[in-house]
């Protein structure tokens, strides 16, 4: 065998086993690698009451209420609905129909105080003249 | 096998013709496409003016990803079959990588703040980004860690083979996990989620981006190969 031919060989194989090595570990820690639950999947966890942790969903319609700096709102993922209890300042992308992530800790059993709220985009990207458009034919998917 | 075409000598003489023609394109992409992304392309509903970013931030880093792959796929020849072109261009090829990264990540970051809220976040998709940066900055230290360079680049092309597994994971991080960051607009299975209007100029400044890739990466590899001839000729005398 020439020198290259080991030299491949050896290669691959250490990278194929490098490969599985990493797939493996990927899996292990599937649960440790998530920005953010959902709803549904916080309600199947057990969680201790000051626990820190990021919950995603859409902010339900006709849900918030501000009082002065106060918010509430209610996220959901179509399965279960949270309640949201904020102070301070929401991003530009927060709007009723729209993707957060709320960052915080569950105050009582089903009410979420956020310490901070952020936007979430969905990948469509389209002109408003275009998007009001296809409101008005009722073509119009929720942002998702 | 025979791979005596692949010397750098010809690689030289086939980039001095493709080199002008370019630059050409390269700056008839980039005016083309910056005049079409920031003056005639309508803003998004949502996110109005700040979704130009967009046609400088994506183009950026999928060039990371391809000046990526292309370096662990010269890393591999040479590796096994100690190749000095594959080594010349490998060589010329991370810094550039890197340069597109720290684009990604500036103008992801710039786009953040305004519409996420936050310039950073711990998500799957914007950690293994960061990670790329450090595979082309831990390349670049282990290549110049070492006395002799040919000791050198063979520490790096390890690594860069190591590397490869992260570029899977920076493409479906989106799609594996939760992440703050969206999914991908543009699948090969589906209908773009980016009207056509923004398709255009996003289409144009990619264009304009590999030739800018293939502009630094010429000049590079000529910079690198006369820096290595004045070396020797210096070992010389």
């Amino acid at each position: 065998m020439k020198p290259k031919h080991q030299r491949l060989l050896t290669l691959c194989a250490g990278l194929i086993g490098l490969g599985i090595a990493i797939f493996l570990i990927s899996i292990a820690f599937r649960d440790n690698l998530v920005f953010f639950y959902t709803p549904s999947e916080l309600s199947k966890k057990t969680i201790h009451p000051q626990q820190h942790l990021r919950v995603g969903g859409i902010v339900v319609t006709n849900s918030v209420t501000h009082d002065r700096d106060n918010v509430t709102f209610e996220i959901t993922d179509d399965i279960k609905t949270l309640k949201v209890a904020y102070i301070g300042l929401l991003p530009d992308l927060f709007r009723e129909g729209q993707g957060v992530v709320v960052e915080g800790h569950l105050s009582e059993p089903d009410v979420f105080q956020a310490e901070t709220v952020l936007g979430k985009h969905d990948e469509t990207y389209m002109p408003k003249d275009v998007a009001d458009r296809l409101k008005e034919k009722g073509l119009w998917r929720d942002a998702r | 096998m025979k791979v005596t075409w692949v010397k750098p000598r010809y690689f030289f003489e086939v980039s001095k013709v493709l080199f002008p023609i370019f630059i050409g394109l390269g700056v008839f992409f980039f005016a083309v496409g910056l005049y079409t992304a920031l003056l005639t392309s309508p803003p998004d509903y949502q996110q109005g003016d700040a979704m130009r970013i967009m046609y400088v931030h994506v183009p950026a880093s999928w060039m990371a990803l391809f000046a990526y792959a292309l370096l662990a796929f010269l890393s591999f020849f040479v590796l096994v079959w100690r190749s000095p072109l594959a080594e010349l261009l490998a060589v010329s090829i991370a810094p550039i990588g890197a340069l597109f990264t720290v684009l990604s990540l500036v103008t992801g970051s710039l786009w953040g703040k305004p519409m996420w809220g936050a310039y950073w976040v711990w998500d799957a998709r914007l950690t293994s980004v960061l990670v790329l940066l450090f595979l082309y900055s831990g390349y670049w230290a282990l290549y110049k860690a070492y006395t002799h360079t040919d000791q050198g680049i063979r520490a790096a092309s390890l690594l860069a083979l190591v590397g490869v597994i992260n570029l899977p994971i920076i493409k479906w991080s989106v799609n594996w996990w939760n992440t703050l960051h969206q999914p991908a607009s543009l699948t090969k299975l589906s209908a773009p989620s980016i009207h056509p209007s923004m398709l255009l100029p996003l289409g144009l400044m990619t264009a304009a981006y590999i030739f800018y890739f293939f502009i630094l990466l010429i000049l590079r590899a000529r910079t690198e190969l006369n820096k290595r001839k004045l070396l020797i000729q210096e070992s010389l005398t």
